[in-house]
């Protein structure tokens, strides 16, 4: 079996608005990358450059007041939620001005009031965490969506299982997205997995129906959430997505990927799912000064949004001790 | 006043609170249908319905992982790990979700959840039946901790558990579920971080929680009786927030400290508790703190054995006698 939707037509202004949404993913991580390299960015980070197309398609297609659960390869979920680039990049730079402070860091991205509901750092956590979130929206009957986005590699923890069977178990509205950008850290995910299709080919067992998608392919992504969402919240249960995309960069930090044969990331570096979308675009008709307009105007955010960063000073010391519990405090004692 | 059970209790902590909220809801398996292993949840499906009391599958990262997204996203969600034991299996979601989420985002979400379990030793079960868990909870900046020794204090402070928005671990001790003792009509909350002085004696200071509370006063009133030895003890009730406060002041008055602890010797929560009085109280002190323990092995099931290890009335006894010449 596979997914039953009549596919439609994206209208020309939401066609805008999903390119535009991948070129500030993009625009936005390639900064992060340079920053990265200059030591303004310390610690780690994780880019999805060239897994642009989910997050973007999501983002669109997803209701303001529906959740997103994401990993730590979480930037891009968050921004294509709304939330300002400033922000953001002040927080992978451990500045006080940063989305949380600081406190977070580049893996745990969170911005509530965006629906961004957490970026997860262990593998496989925040599976049943969504489903804990759609319990709640099916409780209440709010309607809402939890989404939840995760690699190829987390289908082998245990976490994906019981997640995707209690969601299936109790019908619950969530719609779990797997990346599969073929591999985990360093290792490719065929090399330790039974089946071909990690999540897709696991889809049976939960009593859902097998869906592979091209995830670097913005309109079907935008298309398939539309339709995922919809049903979701229609009372039909849970989906699970299996979007195929491709990292251009390697796992985290500086990694260079030379783990991946040169053949492989030349054929993916074609089916980069930006210039794709952007020939297709001028194919239907929309005009080149449109498009480098999008492309101006996220460039100067992004320039906007690292002087911001840098401007901001690092979180003052007290910020340390803050919010561990409910007073505010951390105080264990009594 | 009624009489009532511990395990009673646990029913009607969860009637008092449920009926008051209805973003209370109840998860665990086993726990509706056959109201829980222990029997301590029957009938609240009957009053409460299957969207609110919820059996689950075998599935205990699941269930507390919905009980965290559910609490993200504003219900107040109680569940069941039906042995303390099976945390191992979901500890993830316990001590590097629920306990950090607040922290880290520096206080965009709360986390209003409670985790009922069933915890400690004396029934037989074995090294994955009986543990004493709550220092592995302890150790957790973010985790609250409380071990209700009465039927009043289960439900007073699962009361305040609920009602806080931070995650509890709530530790019944299972070898008290068939306990009895008269508990007040109507609403009872209890202040998480205020411990209860059991009986008050002069001469020293015993430290305990939980189901140790028992053992712990049966051995002062023979003590008492029978050496003239005179202990306060004091049942912490919560170790996070822990009161250290009234610690401090009874030893102050005592000059001994003594702790009875049902867990493993090794970073038990009575280490911390000595830590606390010998860097603030130590000119108070009249001699060494001493800690009563299990010895740090895995719980045995024979009878004979699990008795020999686990602290008794008559090693508290012969401890403190011994320790206090
Ligand atoms: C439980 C756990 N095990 C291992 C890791 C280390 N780790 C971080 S990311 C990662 C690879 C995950 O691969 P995948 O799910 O495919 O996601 P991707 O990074 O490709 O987006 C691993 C092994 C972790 N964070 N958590
Ligand atoms: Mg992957």
């Amino acid at each position: 079996m596979t997914q039953t939707t009549t596919p439609q037509l994206v209208e020309t202004d939401v066609r805008l608005r999903l390119f535009e949404r991948m070129v500030i993913l993009r625009r936005f991580e390639k900064r992060v990358y340079d920053l990265f390299l200059q030591g303004f960015v310390k610690g780690t980070s994780h880019l999805s450059i060239g897994q642009e197309a989910i997050a973007a398609g999501f983002g669109e297609a997803m209701r303001s007041d529906d959740w997103t659960f994401a990993t730590y390869r979480g930037h891009a979920h968050t921004l294509s939620r709304g939330v300002d680039m400033a922000p953001v990049m002040a927080e992978l730079m451990g500045r006080a001005g940063g989305l949380m402070a600081g406190k977070g860091g580049s893996m745990h991205l969170t911005s509530v009031e965006h629906g961004m509901m957490g970026s997860y750092a262990i593998v496989g956590a925040h599976l049943p965490i969504a489903v804990g979130a759609a319990f709640s929206a099916k409780y209440r009957k709010s309607g809402q969506v939890a989404v939840c986005f995760f690699g190829d590699g987390t289908t082998n923890i245990g976490a994906f299982h019981e997640a995707l069977n209690f969601a299936a178990v109790y019908r619950l509205p969530v719609v779990f997205v797997c990346e599969n950008n073929l591999y985990m850290e360093y290792t490719a995910i065929h090399d330790v997995t039974a089946v071909e299709h990690p999540a897709a080919d696991r889809a049976a067992a939960y009593g859902l129906e097998r869906i592979i998608v091209d995830g670097n392919d913005v309109s079907e992504m935008y298309r398939i959430a539309q339709a995922r969402l919809t049903r979701a919240r229609d009372g039909y249960g849970p989906s699970l997505i299996e979007a195929l995309t491709y990292r251009h960069n390697g796992h985290s930090r500086a990694d260079p990927g030379k783990y991946r044969p040169d053949a492989e990331v030349a054929a993916w570096m074609e089916r980069d799912p930006i210039p794709a979308y952007r020939e297709r675009l001028e194919r239907e008709g929309v005009t080149t000064q449109a498009l480098d307009a999008i492309e101006e105007r996220v460039s100067i955010a992004v320039d906007r949004a690292t002087e911001s960063a840098k401007a901001s000073p690092p979180p003052p010391a007290e910020a340390a001790y803050r919010d561990v519990w409910s007073d505010g405090g951390w105080q264990w004692r009594s | 006043m009624a009489e009532l059970s511990y395990r009673e209790a646990v029913y009607r902590a969860l009637a008092q609170e449920m009926e008051r909220d209805d973003r209370v809801v109840f998860l665990g398996e086993d726990v509706a249908r056959a109201g829980g292993v222990f029997k301590a949840t029957s009938g609240l499906l009957e009053r409460f319905g299957p969207e609110r009391v919820i059996d689950t599958p075998i599935s205990e990262q699941a269930i507390l992982g919905t009980l965290m997204g559910a609490a993200m996203t504003g219900l107040r969600p109680v569940a069941e790990i039906m042995y303390s034991d099976f945390f191992g299996v979901c500890w993830d979601i316990v001590a590097n979700q629920m306990a950090k989420t607040r922290y880290m985002t520096n206080g965009q979400v709360s986390m209003p959840v409670v985790i009922r379990s069933g915890n400690g030793g004396g029934l037989r079960f074995g090294a994955q039946h009986s543990q004493s868990i709550e220092n592995w909870a302890m150790a957790v900046p973010g985790l609250k901790v409380a071990l209700p020794s009465t039927p009043h204090d289960l439900i007073g402070l699962f009361a305040a558990a609920v009602r806080d928005d931070d995650p509890v671990i709530f530790l019944e001790s299972k070898s008290l579920y068939a306990t009895k003792d008269e508990v007040v009509d109507g609403e009872i909350v209890e202040p998480l971080g205020r411990a209860r002085v059991v009986r008050s004696g002069a001469d020293a200071t015993i430290v305990t929680i939980g189901a140790m509370v028992y053992r712990a006063k049966d051995a002062a009133e023979r003590l008492s009786r029978e050496f003239g030895i005179d202990c306060t003890v004091i049942d912490l009730r919560t170790l996070v927030p822990l009161d250290v406060t009234t610690v401090l002041s009874s030893v102050a008055a005592t000059s001994r400290l003594f702790t009875v602890e049902e867990n493993p010797q090794l970073c038990g929560w009575g280490a911390e508790v000595v830590s606390i009085v010998v860097d603030e109280g130590f000119y108070t002190l009249d001699g060494p703190p001493v800690r009563i323990s299990t010895p740090h092995i895995p719980l045995p099931a024979a009878a004979e054995l699990e008795d020999q290890v686990i602290p008794s009335v008559d090693r508290v006894v012969e401890i403190i006698m011994k320790r206090m010449d």
